[in-house]
């Protein structure tokens, strides 16, 4: 069996890896991405613990951030293709004014 | 059932009379102003004869409540008024006198600028005195007493344009502020120890308690600390300093204030207190020992005095050391009788005074005047019967009263012959020194600017401005009497210079014993035994009148030196004078106690404050403590600020960066 450590570590790797591209990338679009990629790192380390400790709770926790990060990509990704019109750019740095 | 006196209204009319002048009498005539002036403090001397009338009938202690002021607790304190012998004599004297002044005021200060607000303060005066005499407990009197130091500020100050005058009332005020410490905390040991202020309680505990023979006791406390208030307030020794500067107010405020009523006000503190004293000897001889030293110290300054009222001053000063030397020997009738006939004659001598400044057209210098009786024949009579009054001649007002004191002096059981040798040889020098103005002003040729037209029918004064700097100018040429407006108050103040004492101290000690030997009598009688003298034998009354032909010839010689120096041989003070070298030198100055008090306390005051207070404590520490943590706030968010960027992805840099630091850290307490 997979020690816990291995997950706990691919876990903190994928949120390291979401963060710093939350953080470098313009791109609107991978931005997002990265948030994504920090979600499932957390998900990661929620399924290793349930598993490790064979408690539900992890698992039922982890259906409820796929059900939110669902949510959220229809919401995030209709805002995405609503200022894409508007502006003409997915550059999260020209993106500053709330208003037009 | 008392009747009721109104007794409230005799302070209050002339606050009344104040407040219509202040509020008012810029848009009134003269007239007007004086009309209300005198209306008002007119009916407030009518008030007083009233209630004098009707005396005998009274219940005596009077006491009246007007309406409660503090209640804290058991603590209560009223506006009530209290009428006694001691405060009648003192309430006549006031009235009648602040009367007399005010009338006179009218003649010399009619071509003054600012009319209504000499008398506005001057009726304000009034209702602050009238305030302490019928005060029916410490802190009322105190409100009084607080007030005529005010009045007498503003009045001192009346010429406020004046540098002099200016500073000469902040230095009343202040060094009456210091006395008034030491009355406020014998107020404050009386309401801890006693419980009230009210003086029928407080003479009622006090009297029960026995007399104290060690000097350490409550009673010897705060009978020194309510002697360091009347120190103050009536110009004794170490704060007498501020009266001779005084004299820099206008002559009728000398007269009312700094002679008659205001600083005589410490006297009759004591006197109204004498049930502490009475059981404090040690506090009793303080008082006696400051009258003794205050009376020779002063009569020797005012031997040296050149200005006419500054002498004057010098022997207010002296006058009350003889009064206080009275209270501390246990004779307060004698005190009170001496200021009852001080308040005649040395009123009277400040208003010939300011009549002579009048006539020679504002020079306050003796050297300058001379040969004055021709021009100012009323001036002069009036002025000779105070002189002789206070000199103690037989039978002037000033002989009975001042025989009085220096025979209770040596008599009274706190006696003894150094007090009465002192304030013989003082008697000589009061003589001297009164004489020698005399003599100045009056005889021998006039030394003035206009020497030249001496023996003209028609002196003319050439332009009396150049001759006189002083505010109180007249404008008029010529050597002339005064106004009769000015002339009448004098009249009246000579006649009871001369006939003030004929009342005798015997009687007058008769009619204030129900006052002043309450304490005694009626609470402890053992000890009247021991504090009251058994009655005089025989050859006692005989060696009486040896003092009293003692005294009396103590002032006569002092007229003839002052005769022989003054009018014989002018040449002869000089020499003396040159013979004494440096004590001389010292006298003149005043034994230098200004200088002494300006270097001791009042440099290192203004040092202290200057480096200590301001730049040490306020502007480096104070100020300091303000400034650096606004400029360090100021640089603090200078730094933070940039974390502001507007920039969302430096935001989430921080809170990834945060977050990191928390991980961290639990990591690091997990582990360890």
């Amino acid at each position: 069996m997979v020690p816990l450590s291995y997950y706990l570590v691919l876990s903190g790797i994928l949120f390291a890896c979401g963060v710093t591209g939350f953080l470098i990338k313009r791109n609107i679009i991978t931005v997002f991405m990265s948030i994504e990629l920090m979600l499932n790192g957390v998900n990661l380390s929620f399924v290793a613990f349930a598993a490790q400790w064979h408690a539900l709770s992890g698992q039922v926790f982890v259906f409820f951030v796929m059900v939110v990060a669902a949510a959220e990509a229809t919401v995030g990704l209709a805002i995405i293709i609503a200022v894409y019109r508007t502006r003409e750019t997915l550059n999260v740095d020209r993106i500053n004014l709330l208003k037009l | 059932m008392t009747p009721n006196l109104y007794l409230w209204l005799i302070p209050v009319l002339p606050l009344v009379g104040a407040s219509i002048n202040g509020l008012f009498g810029k848009r009134f005539s003269r007239q007007i102003v004086l009309a209300i002036a005198l209306g008002f403090s007119g009916a407030a001397f009518v008030m007083a004869l009233w209630i004098a009338a009707q005396f005998s009938s009274l219940a005596l202690p009077h006491v009246e409540f007007l309406a409660s002021w503090i209640r804290a607790g058991d603590f209560q304190v009223d506006f009530a008024f209290y009428l006694d012998q001691l405060s009648l004599v003192m309430l006549l004297v006031v009235t009648g006198v602040g009367l007399l002044i005010h009338i006179y005021a009218v003649g010399y200060m009619w071509e003054e600028g600012g009319f209504y607000r000499f008398f506005c303060y001057l009726n304000l005066f009034m209702f602050f005195m009238l305030t302490l005499v019928l005060a029916g407990n410490y802190l009322l009197m105190f409100i009084g007493w607080e007030g005529v130091g005010l009045a007498s500020y503003l009045l001192v100050g009346f010429w406020f344009t004046k540098d002099s005058a200016a500073s000469a009332g902040k230095k009343a005020f202040i060094v009456n502020r210091i006395g008034d410490f030491g009355f406020l905390i014998a107020l404050f040991l009386m309401i801890k120890h006693f419980g009230s202020l009210n003086f029928a309680q407080v003479f009622r505990i006090v009297s029960s308690m026995p007399a104290e023979t060690a000097g350490a006791g409550l009673l010897t406390a705060i009978g020194l600390l309510l002697m360091v208030g009347a120190a103050g307030k009536s110009a004794q020794i170490p704060l007498y300093v501020w009266l001779p500067d005084a004299m820099e107010g206008p002559t009728p405020v000398s007269a009312l204030i700094h002679a008659a009523t205001m600083v005589t006000a410490g006297v009759y503190m004591v006197a109204r207190s004498h049930v502490v004293f009475d059981r404090a000897p040690q506090a009793l001889m303080v008082v006696a020992i400051i009258g003794t030293l205050t009376a020779l110290f002063a009569a020797t300054i005012g031997v040296c005095q050149t200005d006419i009222k500054k002498v004057l001053a010098y022997s207010t000063i002296s006058q009350l050391g003889y009064m206080f030397m009275a209270c501390g020997v246990a004779a307060y009738s004698a005190g009170i009788f001496h200021l009852m006939t001080h308040a005649f004659f040395k009123g009277l001598l400040f208003l010939a005074a300011g009549s002579v400044i009048h006539a020679v057209g504002g020079e306050q210098d003796m050297r300058k005047m001379g040969g004055l009786r021709h021009y100012i024949p009323w001036t002069f009579w009036t002025m000779t019967a105070a002189t002789f009054a206070i000199s103690g001649f037989p039978p002037f007002a000033g002989f009975f009263s001042k025989d009085a004191i220096l025979w209770k002096a040596f008599s009274s059981p706190y006696g003894s012959w150094v007090y009465w040798a002192i304030g013989v040889f003082t008697a000589f020098l009061t003589s001297f020194y009164m004489f020698r103005l005399w003599f100045l002003t009056f005889f021998g040729e006039y030394r003035g600017e206009a020497a030249g037209n001496h023996g003209d029918e028609h002196i003319q004064v050439i332009n009396s401005r150049a001759v006189a700097p002083a505010p109180h100018e007249h404008g008029h040429g010529g050597i002339h009497e005064s106004p009769k407006i000015m002339l009448i108050p004098l009249v009246i103040l000579a006649v009871l210079s001369v006939c003030g004492g004929w009342i005798g101290a015997e009687r007058f000690d008769k009619f204030l014993s129900p006052t002043l030997h309450a304490g005694v009598t009626a609470y402890s009688p053992e000890e009247v035994t021991a504090a009251t003298p058994a009655p005089e034998p025989k050859e006692q009354r005989g060696s009486e009148s040896l003092f009293t032909a003692i005294s009396v010839l103590a002032a006569a010689s002092g007229l003839v030196l002052a005769w022989l120096f003054y009018q014989r041989r002018p040449q002869l003070p000089q020499e003396i004078a040159h013979a004494l070298g440096g004590f001389y030198e010292a006298v003149v100055h005043k034994y230098y106690v200004d200088e002494i008090y300006a270097a001791v306390f009042v440099k290192p005051l203004i040092n202290g404050s200057t480096r200590i207070l301001w730049q040490g404590v306020d502007r480096d520490v104070i100020d300091a403590t303000l400034d650096n943590s606004a400029e360090g706030a100021r640089e603090v968010s200078d730094a933070m600020r940039h974390m502001q960027s507007g920039n969302l992805r430096s935001y989430a840099g921080w809170i990834a960066a945060g977050a990191a630091v928390v991980i961290a850290y639990m990591v690091w307490t997990g582990t360890r």
